[in-house]
């Protein structure tokens, strides 16, 4: 009995020595990134991050929040914003004050940008998507099912066959470089899966409901609002985390449509990256500060996320 | 093709339908169907789409006519001198690396993706593994892509600050320059986006095989199979649909793949794809014809995909 017990245990082990190892792959070069952004420059240029915590790296200063600082003001110099401001000899964009968090070159600024468009690139698409899945869903109208097969085929166009069209319409409206035209993009091409999602979800709902709420004198407009928007919450909560994220994380839609006029993060890690100006200490610290909206909202609301995600994974 | 009526029951005025419609079909019209029709217009035309692609022919040199941007898009990356120049040249261009792309990250992820799925569902932690797993797909490519650029970094002096390249000197190799290295890189751009979704393709492939009957697999193993027939001859047929719907999902999105190529590498290096050969184009040689012609190309190699979306869709509705 005992032996058998020892025999399973001895059993799983190349199974846990597997995954475990599979999971240390996953997380180390994450964890690389993360303990560099709060090592001091000096350090991150002459030893491996690996060995922040060896005995041999002596008494100087280990860890620090310099880096962050320094890349949320968008101070690129060879000191540290706070050494150059006890100094005074900082650039002259900035001014040592809190006003420095809004300075066009950092990653503060960016952060604002970031959430400035994606909240409306968020909400709208999901509003129009809930109207026209109540529709396809509930409603009937010549050409439903024709209509519906062609918004499952657009699901899978690509961005990158639209960009030259809209490029040009903005030019003429004045859009290019504008929040505006950015929401008004995302909102296009959010639509698609969107619409795809809500139908399916509202289509699930059971018949009866709706049709009670008829006979007892609801009309279409109050069954939306009173029964069908509320009973697909949790769709339109994927929904919202799928396309939040998306646009967070989208590059190739600001850096047309925004560039450098209004740089959001992802197009500001990108210029660093690509331009000389910006060490691995700027760097993995900007980089870390736009994962971590995205990384809170994927370990708080994994189950919603992980939906949304699937449902969305061909889009545009 | 004829559905029946929603309810009877629910009665509705005419154009209610069209007022629930409207918003939607007015921003993907304009946002999508327009563009997309511009875009094969423009795809014919020259580089400020003023005129024919066809003027843009050069006396001496090959031309297709009003197709001259095609004829760049196709053939401008190879050396047709000869046979052997053209293929050698083909796997460096950038239909040669997206085809790489394709065949490389597609296997990578799904294997990877299936091999984590059977072994995390036989462990306690399976949540914590997943969520360790699935994390890369709440980051952006481009973080993804500094996370990975640090790991490959190539330092020439004695101290090497890049993970892979500091394992390859502690077992007395020479470091190696990942990203510069022609036939190389490519593949070590793969592995990012393999990194990233794996995670996706796991969860997928998870709740497929969690669906299989336990019934089914006991069954087997009494009858003596072990777990590897199990996997193989039970297991795998009967997911084998998901597995089917989790490829194409994976192939679409290759090709579509941009920022990873655009921020590792900037095409250089010959990594270039389709997709960021079509930024270049477009926004650093400003060829605005050659950029849509790219891109159509890019949206032909994708219409088979539509298809069976739509196919499956339709399959779906005739099985509610």
């Amino acid at each position: 009995m005992k032996r058998a017990k020892i025999n399973r245990i001895l059993n799983k082990i190349p199974l846990h020595a597997i995954t475990i190892l599979i999971l240390i792959i996953w997380i180390v070069p994450t964890l690389g990134l993360l303990v560099t952004s709060f090592r001091p420059v000096s350090l991150i240029n002459t030893s491996g991050w690996w060995t922040a915590l060896s005995p041999s790296q002596g008494d100087t200063q280990r860890f620090t929040l310099d880096n962050y600082i320094d890349s949320l003001v968008g101070y690129r110099g060879s000191s540290t914003y706070r050494g150059a401001c006890a100094a005074g000899t900082q650039p002259l964009d900035l001014h040592c004050n809190i006003s420095d968090l809004l300075n066009p070159r950092g990653m503060g600024r960016a952060f604002l940008n970031s959430l400035i468009v994606t909240l409306p690139a968020t909400v709208l698409p999901i509003l129009f998507a809930a109207f026209a899945g109540y529709a396809f869903a509930w409603l009937d109208f010549k050409g439903r099912y024709f209509l519906f097969a062609i918004l499952v085929g657009l699901q899978v166009v690509p961005l990158q066959m639209t960009l030259v069209p809209i490029l040009r319409i903005y030019a003429n409206l004045g859009l290019n470089g504008t929040f505006l035209g950015v929401w008004l993009f995302h909102t296009g091409f959010g639509m698609p899966y969107a619409i795809y999602l809500m139908r399916n979800f509202l289509g699930g709902l059971p018949k009866d409901l709706f049709e009670s709420a008829y006979l007892d004198g609801a009309s279409h407009w109050t069954a939306f609002r009173k029964l069908a928007v509320p009973l697909a919450m949790p769709a339109i909560a994927s929904l919202t985390i799928f396309q939040f994220l998306w646009v967070w994380n989208d590059l190739l839609v600001s850096l047309v449509f925004l560039g450098g006029t209004k740089p959001v993060m992802t197009y500001q890690i990108s210029n660093m990256v690509t331009s000389l100006g910006a060490g691995w200490h700027l760097l993995t610290a900007a980089a870390f500060l736009s994962m971590l909206l995205p990384m809170i909202i994927f370990f708080a609301l994994q189950r919603y996320f992980v939906r949304g995600m699937l449902a969305g994974a061909v889009k545009g | 093709m004829a559905k029946p009526r929603v309810s009877a029951v629910m009665k509705q005025g005419k154009w209610t339908p069209w007022f629930y419609l409207l918003p939607a079909l007015i921003v993907m019209s304009f946002f999508i169907v327009y563009p997309m029709i511009n875009t094969v217009v423009l795809s014919f035309m020259n580089k400020d789409s003023t005129a024919s692609a066809a003027t843009t022919c050069r006396d001496g040199e090959p031309c297709w006519g009003i197709f001259e941007n095609y004829r760049y898009a196709l053939t401008a990356e190879l050396d047709t001198s000869s046979l052997q120049s053209t293929w050698q040249t083909f796997w460096t261009s950038s239909y040669g690396n997206t085809l790489k792309w394709i065949v490389v990250m597609v296997s990578g992820t799904v294997i990877l993706g299936l091999l984590i799925a059977v072994l995390v569902d036989r462990v306690k932690y399976e949540a914590l593994a997943k969520a360790i797993i699935f994390m890369p797909m709440a980051i952006s490519f481009v973080g993804a892509g500094v996370i990975w650029k640090f790991m490959y970094n190539y330092g020439t002096g004695q101290v090497q600050i890049g993970l892979l390249n500091a394992i390859i000197m502690g077992l007395g190799f020479d470091p190696v320059p990942f990203l510069s290295t022609v036939g190389l890189n490519t593949f070590m751009l793969i592995i990012v986006g393999i990194w990233i979704w794996t995670g996706f393709c796991m969860t997928v492939l998870s709740s497929a095989l969690k669906s299989v009957p336990g019934e089914l697999l006991e069954a087997a193993r009494i009858d003596g199979a072990n777990e590897f027939q199990v996997f193989f001859k039970i297991m795998l047929p009967i997911i084998s649909p998901t597995v089917v719907v989790v490829i194409t999902t994976m192939v679409i999105n290759v090709l579509k793949l941009f920022d990873i190529v655009y921020v590792m590498t900037g095409g250089n290096f010959k990594t270039q794809v389709i997709a960021n050969r079509m930024y270049t184009e477009l926004y650093k040689n400003f060829q605005t014809g050659r950029g849509t012609a790219i891109a159509v190309i890019l949206v032909l190699a994708i219409v088979p995909f539509i298809y069976m979306n739509i196919k499956r869709f339709m399959a779906q509705e005739a099985m509610r």
